[in-house]
């Protein structure tokens, strides 16, 4: 077996009394995109600042492209690219001095910099703003230009953290290109932070979900949403009960039933067959419904179901509105009404 | 492996390397430099500055003082207004500004190595500052100031003043480097106050009485501003005739900028040691 781009084992850090990470263990593949997900403050950062040499482990080892990241760090940082979580940029330079300099910084020579500078540019088009000064980028640029700057001496190994957070839908999705084709012409290992369930959905070969400095879960997209069922309803509704609760996980078919705050998932092998059972059952519970959604899992529902609160509430652009419309998911299935105003929103879910 | 894209000039891969030393301080220092003239505000008032109170204080000290041989007031002056545009000038808040926004953090994870991080800065500095101590000179020839060592003597001086306003960026970057803070970086500016004027600013050392002829004993900058003068009126200031090159008060003037630079630097290195060790 090839040696992994990335092992991590029981690697942790500590910052006073807390563990920003609590001992993970990972084996990242040459070549392989994966996903580490999770919400905010769950890890993450602190991961990749340990992976890249800018943080030490408070315990345990990380080898990145073989070298250990503690007792090698000036070899690790040959191997690897790093765009973090603020693209960090200096505003008074062009886009062409920054990467000039990353690359001399790099070793380059001069012919090398500047085939290079024209390689990462096509590859992230910035167009003709790459000579003028990054203070006049929009926030979508300033993200290319650091991923440009993290590619400059050709990695194999790239660390994005969160590299679309903030960003617009588009921009995002021009990201997203750039991390798929860099990976696929070019076979560079990518490990991606995110809070995007999307984001890892899209272009993880694997993910990794993270909760309180801990990996709750990993594998592909596909796995992890299986481990949920094939559907899932949601009922959003004025008050849970535990009597709600209850009258739905009696509803024949539903696998189970996960609370959060005002919203509950029932998870279930053939969701259409149970939709109306479960309606019922609302209803007979006195339940109020806002909304009642039928749809695939996502791998929020996986984090949901793992942690009992939700991944993001919100945070990104194109978040689920699952209250209402309940139509986020890959697949965004039927609803019927439940009671309530939920003919308006069976109807929102249907559109 | 191929190449990321499928143009002939895209099959380079290239491989990383360190660069070596002189080049990572080459690269620092480049940067730095080319921001420069792109910050105009913060290089304007160094320059404009020290012209203003030159000209002031000629003007309204000139009178009460009389010429004797290459002495004047004026000759006896334009040290301190260069060291006043030397003195302070530094990229410390440019650093802050680095590490504030993370560019810092991707400069440490290249492989640069972590003293050119500083030397590259302090060697912007030094170019700055000659740059900053040569307008000064020309006001002061301007005036009609002459100097007694001749160009040699003003190329001297300008080098000196130079070296004095490198070492002296120790204490913005050792504080830079320890507090990360753009507001400490500036409150260094008023270490510059004791240092220039609790010395033979405005009268020569004999004529400094109490307590500020003892301080102005102990401070670097009356040995400075000796070595200085001595290359323009002769001698150390002092009204009367002076062999041209006074070797003892030019070996005092670099003894004081050697032991400040000695404190001053390894504070700042002490201070990029902690910043650039792993935390």
């Amino acid at each position: 077996m090839t040696e992994p781009a990335i092992a991590t084992k029981d690697i942790a850090r500590q910052f006073g009394d807390f563990w920003a990470v609590a001992g993970v263990d990972l084996e990242i593949a040459p070549g392989e995109i994966y996903g580490f997900l999770g919400p905010n403050g769950a890890g993450k950062s602190t991961l990749v600042r340990m992976l890249c040499t800018l943080l030490r482990p408070s315990r345990g080892r990380g080898l990145v492209a073989g070298y250990d990241v503690a007792h090698e760090p000036e070899r690790v940082r040959l191997q690897i690219g790093v765009a973090l979580q603020d693209a960090a940029l200096d505003d008074r330079q062009t886009g062409r001095e920054l990467l000039d300099l990353q690359g001399r910084l790099y070793g380059l020579r001069r012919e090398e910099r500047s085939v290079r500078v024209a390689q990462v540019l096509r590859l992230v088009d910035i167009g003709t703003a790459i000579d003028r000064q990054i203070k006049t980028y929009s926030g979508g640029m300033k993200r290319r230009l650091d991923l440009a700057a993290a590619l400059i001496h050709d990695p194999d190994i790239l660390f994005l953290d969160e590299p679309t957070t903030g960003l617009d839908p588009e921009s995002r999705a021009a990201v997203w290109e750039e991390v798929r084709s860099l990976n696929e012409q070019h076979g560079t290992t990518i490990f991606l932070t995110t809070q995007y369930l999307e984001e890892a959905d899209e272009l993880a070969d694997r993910v990794g979900i993270i909760s309180r400095g801990r990996l709750v879960a990993e594998g592909t997209p596909d796995e992890l949403k299986r481990t949920v069922g094939t559907d899932v309803i949601v009922a959003r509704v004025e008050s849970l009960s535990d009597a709600t609760l209850q009258a739905l996980r009696a509803v024949p078919g539903v696998d189970k039933v996960v609370a959060s705050h005002d919203e509950v998932t029932v998870h279930a092998d053939n969701g259409a067959t149970v939709m109306s059972p479960v309606a019922i059952a609302l209803h007979t519970a006195g339940t109020t419904v806002v909304s009642l959604t039928l749809r695939t899992p996502t791998l929020d529902d996986v984090f949901l179901q793992l942690t009992g609160s939700h991944l993001q509430d919100g945070a990104s652009p194109d978040a689920p509105e699952r209250t209402s419309h309940g139509a986020h998911g890959e697949d965004p299935g039927a609803g019927i009404g439940g009671g309530g105003s939920s003919t308006t929103a069976a109807e929102e879910a249907r559109a | 492996m191929v190449g990321m894209l499928s143009t002939p000039t895209t099959s380079l891969r290239v491989q990383a390397r360190p660069a070596g030393f002189f080049v990572d301080v080459a690269s620092v220092a480049r940067r730095a430099i080319r921001q420069i003239p792109r910050e105009p505000e913060a290089v304007i008032p160094a320059l404009i500055v020290p012209i203003f109170f030159y000209v002031l204080n000629i003007g309204a000290l000139s009178k009460i003082t009389h010429d004797v041989g290459h002495f004047s007031f004026k000759s006896f002056e334009l040290p301190v207004a260069v060291v006043f545009a030397v003195t302070g000038v530094s990229r410390a808040s440019a650093l802050v500004t680095d590490i504030q926004n993370g560019y810092f953090d991707r400069l440490m994870i290249t492989p640069v190595r972590r003293l050119p991080l500083l030397l590259g800065l302090m060697t912007a500095d030094l170019t700055l500052v000659m740059a900053l101590a040569v307008p000064v000179v020309l006001v002061g020839l301007a005036f009609g100031v002459r100097f007694h060592g001749g160009l040699l003597g003003i190329i001297v001086f300008v080098i000196l003043s130079g070296i004095w306003g490198l070492v002296f960026t120790g204490l913005p970057y050792a504080i830079a480097l320890k507090t990360g803070n753009p507001g400490a970086v500036n409150a260094s500016f008023i270490l510059f106050f004791p240092i220039t004027f609790l010395s033979t600013t405005f009268v020569a050392k004999p004529y400094l009485q109490g307590w500020l002829g003892a301080v102005a004993t102990y401070n670097p900058m009356t040995y400075i501003l000796q070595g200085l003068r001595s290359l323009i009126v002769g001698g150390g200031g002092v009204p009367g005739p002076e062999p041209a090159w006074n070797a003892a008060y030019l070996g005092q003037a670099i003894l004081a900028i050697a032991a400040f630079g000695a404190i001053s630097l390894s504070l700042a290195l002490l201070a990029l040691r902690g910043r650039v060790r792993r935390p």
